[in-house]
């Protein structure tokens, strides 16, 4: 099973929201739509599932056009990241509900709806309405709605996010052997970097009505292809600043130098915009290599195993993420050590040109 | 007794002592209404009920009103559900005016149509029938009911509709199954303003009819008769027309909740 997009966009009065977009999505793995709120994600959801009309491209599941097919008869399924059940309803008949319109015998509607409700944990609810459900299981029986029926292409748009913190994790370490094996394409949209990490696949990085990146998920963590990618793929955000190349060193700030090699060695000479990611900031020194930097801190954050700090130097507002617990002293200046062979060097044009 | 019961209390007694009295002059006689003051029936009497549970001039004026009411908020509700949904559901052009105008439809007063409407009902034979009072009192429900019925839709939101169309749900099929039954309270609500307002409508259902579809309240005023004013006969038929819509109150009262809660009602 694939799903195939080809240059489509969306116009809403007059405003472009959906830059020309083509992907091709697979079965088999997780597509995940990583990007900010209002990056797109859900308007590429909507085109995807017929919701809405795209004004330009063509859109294609194994190789057929299904452009003008409405979304009836796509036959896939959608989960939103509100909990949207017919309340009238039984969960057992919510469950059943797509399976009984396209005309599927009850006896065999009665076993899909067990299987699917088993793998959710829902068995003991079946009788019960929506509403006399928590949040988590209103969730588990739209997702069991997703499931018992047998579709192309299964649409996730932030499921997780108005669950809380547990069983945000339990449902997502859940997931991937929902839907492993079911052949349809699975397309999750989620604004958490760490989301997509966890989950693995592909990852479509969106950023303003636009895909920037596509590809295996490690791959893009590790190699962005540009300056907006970088930053949609990384949280806390990405520190950047602006460095200039002179020789086989660079100079930030004026006064912090570090000397290049590998690939970046062989920039011509002038300003890059550099990039670094927070884990990759640490407040003490772990090799002769590291660099560092003197700034003000500004906040901290303990989260658990991970400690972080926001502080700025110059024009800079970096934040450092490290392990374990690490006090800081706000308002007073602090050094930090930079990583210099974990730097991204992105060009003019906001390509990347080199890493460190 | 506590403080705070006080007003409740006092408030309660004001708001029944009409209605108390009302129903029970409908047991006195005329003579004793007229005679003095009395807090009860001193001779009590059911002979103004059996007036009117057996003289057809009286009964049938409750069957007109309760046909034309019922009619009228079948009517009403039926134009007004496909009308909200556009109205929360779509944008299109010049839809805030549309359902602002459809709203100052309720701000002028009836007798400004009673003329037009009666020339227009006597030119094509609406005149006296059910379904003409059910028409006009439409004038004055589809505005409500469609305003009523827009804030309980939109309170509903849009994923279900998309949730449903990706089950494979056909827009016919959604607004039935589906969609109905989750407004069903606001369907409810809407419908027993309706009913209200075409209940105590008299206006125009007077100026409508002569004698087929006359309503009970223009009935009513007939009463006077050369011995005066039947006044225990009038008291019984105002009894007998609040009923109709005590009734309707009971069966709703949980959803107007609802509706004074969304704010719309």
């Amino acid at each position: 099973m694939a799903f195939e997009i080809k240059n489509i966009t969306k116009k809403v009065d007059g405003q472009t929201h959906i830059k020309p977009t083509s992907l091709i999505l697979e079965a088999g793995h997780f597509n995940v739509l990583l990007g900010e709120t209002g990056a797109g994600k859900t308007s590429l959801i909507k085109l995807m599932a017929g919701l809405d009309r795209v004004a330009s491209g063509q859109i294609l599941m194994n190789g057929q056009d299904i452009t003008r097919l409405s979304t009836q008869k796509r036959n896939i399924s959608l989960v939103h990241q509100f909990f949207v059940n017919y309340a009238h309803m039984t969960v057992f008949d919510n469950i059943a509900s797509p399976l009984k319109v396209a005309g599927m015998a009850k006896s065999e509607i009665a076993g899909r709806v067990e299987e699917a409700a088993d793998i959710l944990q829902l068995r003991p609810f079946l009788a019960r309405r929506p509403h006399e459900l928590s949040g988590g299981q209103q969730q588990r029986c739209a997702l069991a709605r997703a499931i018992a029926k047998e579709s192309n292409a299964i649409f996730l748009d932030e499921p997780l996010a108005n669950l809380d913190y547990k069983l945000r994790e339990e449902l997502r370490e859940q997931l991937p052997e929902l839907f492993a094996g079911r052949g349809a394409v699975v397309v999750y949209a989620t604004s958490e970097p760490e989301e997509a990490l966890l989950l693995g696949g592909k990852t479509v990085l969106m950023n303003d009505g636009r895909v920037t990146q596509f590809g295996t998920t490690a791959e893009i963590y590790r190699n962005p292809l540009d300056i907006t990618s970088a930053k949609v793929f990384s949280d806390p955000p990405i520190n950047t600043a602006t460095v200039t190349k002179k020789g086989a060193e660079v100079v930030l700030n004026g006064t912090i130098k570090w000397a290049l090699d590998g690939d970046a060695a062989n920039l011509r000479d002038g300003d890059y915009a550099m990039a670094i990611r927070p884990n990759d900031v640490a407040p003490l020194r772990t090799s002769q290599s590291t660099v560092g930097v003197t700034g003000q801190v500004q906040v901290t954050e303990l989260s658990g195993s991970e400690s972080s700090a926001h502080f700025s130097f110059g024009a800079q507002k970096w934040v450092s993420l490290a392990h374990g617990v690490h006090i800081y002293d706000i308002g007073q200046p602090r050094e930090f050590f930079l990583d210099p062979s974990k730097c991204f060097y992105f060009g003019a044009d906001g390509m990347l040109a080199a890493r460190g | 007794m506590k403080k705070r019961y006080i007003i409740t209390t006092a408030y309660i007694f004001f708001l029944m002592l009409p209605i108390y009295w009302l129903v029970s002059m409908s047991f006195k006689t005329t003579g004793e209404i007229l005679g003095g003051f009395s807090l009860f029936p001193q001779e009590f009497t059911l002979e103004n009920y059996r007036t009117i549970f057996t003289d057809p001039t009286w009964y049938w004026g409750y069957f007109n009103s309760i046909f034309y009411v019922t009619l009228n908020t079948v009517i009403s509700v039926s134009v007004a559900l496909p009308a909200a949904y556009a109205f929360s559901r779509y944008r299109f052009l010049g839809d805030k005016q549309l359902f602002f105008w459809l709203l100052t439809n309720r701000m002028a007063p009836a007798a400004v149509f009673a003329l037009p409407f009666f020339q227009l009902y006597s030119a094509v034979g609406l005149f006296d029938t059910h379904l003409g009072v059910a028409l006009a009192h439409a004038l004055f429900n589809v505005p409500l009911a469609v305003w009523i019925l827009e804030g309980f839709m939109s309170g509903v939101p849009k994923e279900l509709d998309e949730t449903a169309y990706v089950d494979g749900y056909s827009f016919p099929r959604f607004f039935t199954t589906i969609f109905l039954p989750t407004i069903k309270s606001g369907v409810g609500v809407t419908a027993f303003f309706c009913f209200m307002f075409s209940w105590v409508e008299l206006l125009l259902a007077k100026t409508l009819t002569a004698v087929d579809a006359k309503p009970i309240a223009a009935i009513m005023t007939k009463t006077a008769s050369s011995a005066g004013y039947e006044l225990g006969l009038l008291a019984a038929a105002g009894t007998l027309t609040i009923i109709p819509g005590a009734i309707v109150i009971y069966f709703v009262r949980n959803n107007i909740a609802k509706g004074f809660a969304m704010g719309r009602v």
